[in-house]
């Protein structure tokens, strides 16, 4: 990465993690979901979260942005405890999601529905994405952030109700939804999945995009491939624990995660079908 | 037609449809003739009806047939618009009820003073008590909604508090009756047209927002609470209003405020004149309420007809009269040479 493309990252920003999970728990029930995960995530990074079904990952996701109440643990961002906050909250310093299963609004069109998140205070704050602190008419800003995250400005796209979107466009708008917040962190809920190859051949440089200008994503997916791609670390979830982490070589290279993951059969060979 | 060769037929709102909305209508009279017409036979019908009817009864009947428009169009905006399917009419027009009530006996304040007050003061309250509730969606809503006029009307009953089962008497009525049905139906008129612009604002979308999702509100940044705390504050002031003119139209206050007729009638005006359309549930009470008291003839029989109706209208045009009349409207044709 080049440090030129972020001027607003402090030089210490390697060693202070922007968001530190400690030893996040989560039981529902008798079912241990998550069980101690730390973690930290540097600013700027891309950092893959991977693992079987069930390995907790939405639960990290949910337990990060406050939707789910921990069992216990910390998370920390920038320093700050933001253990306790509601959804709203940490959303409004800065931390988005998308969400797993798409629900737009369905029956707006889909400049209407970023337009409802430019009325939050974090957009009226920041003026959404690439606003200058200020927040122009929403309608207009709206079909701008739509233009930038691959809706065709001239095209009758943006103005589609919501319910009749492909899935590709509906993935943008939820990347679009988090981004009308001008946010520090996305974290992404497998934006990959559900989409064609060359949907995703065209999302991969967007992802891109969005860490040149300095906004550090958390990715959860299944399309390891993909991720591989862009995450510059990837951790590895089982049974709610953290298994490992490190590059996607090293991860893939170590012995548990073949077994948790793939069960006995040669990456290789799974790469080749993912 | 002889010369098909050389007409068509055409949608006459086909000028309109293509535009975005908003930049519409403005090139010809027709069409601005066209869009405006179903509004202005709402608000001429509504101003006219009280002069075509005969007698001071038929005139009261729609005096308080718009009272149960005002319900109406709360519910309707809660649950279409919102997303909290209230069953707590009867609450938001005993609260205001009482309210104008107790403004108008103790401090002697008049109508034009209290209905005002009741509405503003009464949906706070009315908000407060809610507010446990306001996290709960759809049917868990509507169930506790439910409770709460229920809970106050026997409160006041078994503490003997507000004249009990008396009710407060002694309040004071409008000044002149034509001033009380031209202000009532006045009142309606712009809460209907007020609302309709409100949930094509943008704070009305995020309402339509809380409606659809929810967790993405939250995503976003928003108290999800917040507004729904708003969205019910306009509704129950609505109520509220209605309550404090019923009041004073009765010059009584009672428990009967609190009767689940204010609940359950305008649900089924608003199944019957089409949910989500606003304007809908108010053409559902000025169907329901008049019916109801032309059956009065037949006596306990009333209901049985009354259900029949609708009954029949849920089979027949389940969809609503305004989303089908809405639909058919925007299917006339006209002529049009080629």
């Amino acid at each position: 990465m080049n440090p030129d493309m972020k001027p607003d990252m402090k030089p210490d920003a390697e060693k202070e993690p922007i968001l530190r999970v400690e030893k996040v728990s989560k039981a529902f029930g008798g079912i241990q979901a998550l069980n101690g995960v730390s973690f930290e995530v540097h600013a700027g990074e891309i950092l893959g979260i991977i693992g079987p079904n069930g390995s907790g990952k939405t639960t990290v996701v949910n337990c990060i942005t406050g939707f789910i109440k921990k069992t216990s643990g910390h998370v920390f961002f920038r320093g700050r405890d933001i253990s306790d906050k509601p959804p709203h909250k940490i959303a409004d310093m800065g931390i988005t999601r998308t969400f797993q299963i798409m629900r737009p609004y369905f029956t707006l069109p889909a400049y209407k529905n970023l337009v409802i998140p430019l009325f939050s205070p974090r957009a009226k704050r920041t003026g959404g994405w690439r606003g200058g602190g200020r927040l122009g008419d929403r309608n207009t800003v709206s079909i701008d952030i739509l233009e930038e995250i691959g809706f065709e400005r001239d095209s009758y796209v943006p103005y589609k109700t919501a319910s009749t979107l492909p899935t590709g466009y509906l993935k943008r708008l939820e990347l679009a939804r988090c981004l009308a917040l001008k946010p520090e962190i996305i974290i992404c809920d497998e934006v990959f999945s559900g989409l064609s190859m060359s949907e995703i051949a065209s999302m991969v440089p967007l992802i891109e995009r969005l860490q040149m200008e300095g906004i550090t994503l958390i990715m959860i997916e299944h399309r390891l491939r993909e991720l591989f791609r862009v995450a510059n670390r990837i951790m590895v979830l089982n049974f709610g624990e953290k298994l490992t982490e490190g590059s996607s070589e090293e991860v893939m290279a170590d012995e548990r995660v073949r077994e948790a993951y793939f069960g006995s059969q040669k990456v290789e060979e799974v790469m080749r079908h993912a | 037609m002889g010369n098909n060769t050389q007409r068509r037929k055409e949608r006459i709102d086909r000028g309109i449809k293509v535009r975005t909305d908003g930049i519409y209508a403005l090139m010809s009279i027709r069409e601005l003739s066209y869009l405006a017409l179903p509004r202005l036979v709402l608000i001429f019908g509504m101003l006219v009806l009280p002069l075509l009817l005969p007698g001071m009864y038929w005139q009261r009947v729609i005096t308080i047939t718009c009272i149960y428009a005002l319900l109406a169009l709360s519910f309707d905006f809660l649950a279409h618009f919102v997303g909290l399917v209230s069953l707590g009419g009867a609450f938001f027009v005993g609260v205001g009820g009482y309210m104008a009530a107790i403004m108008n006996t103790t401090l002697g304040l008049p109508p034009w003073a209290t209905v005002p007050l009741a509405a503003l003061a009464g949906g706070g309250i009315c908000t407060l008590l809610l507010l446990p509730c306001l996290p709960l969606r759809g049917v868990y809503f509507a169930i506790v909604s439910l409770m709460y006029p229920l809970f106050v009307a026997r409160l006041i009953e078994a503490l003997n508090i507000l004249g009990g089962t008396d009710g407060i008497t002694g309040i004071d009525s409008f000044t002149n009756r034509w001033a009380e049905q031209y202000f009532i139906i006045g009142v309606l008129l712009l809460l209907l047209f007020g609302v309709r612009r409100l949930v094509n604002t943008d704070i009305g979308l995020v309402l339509r927002g809380v409606k659809d999702n929810d967790q993405a509100i939250r995503a976003s940044g928003m108290n999800v609470t917040l507004y729904k705390a708003m969205a019910v504050y306009i509704a129950s002031a609505m109520g509220c209003l209605g309550g404090a003119c019923l009041v004073h139209i009765y010059m009584w206050s009672g428990i009967s405020q609190f009767a689940l007729d204010f609940s359950i009638l305008p649900i089924a005006a608003t199944v019957i004149g089409g949910g989500g359309t606003l304007v809908g549930p108010v053409l559902g009470c000025l169907i329901l309420v008049p019916i109801s008291e032309l059956l009065r003839d037949f006596g306990t029989l009333r209901i049985v007809f009354y259900a029949l109706i609708l009954v029949a209208f849920i089979i027949f045009r389940s969809e609503g009269i305004m989303v089908y009349g809405r639909r058919k409207y925007q299917q006339f044709e006209r002529w049009t040479r080629i």
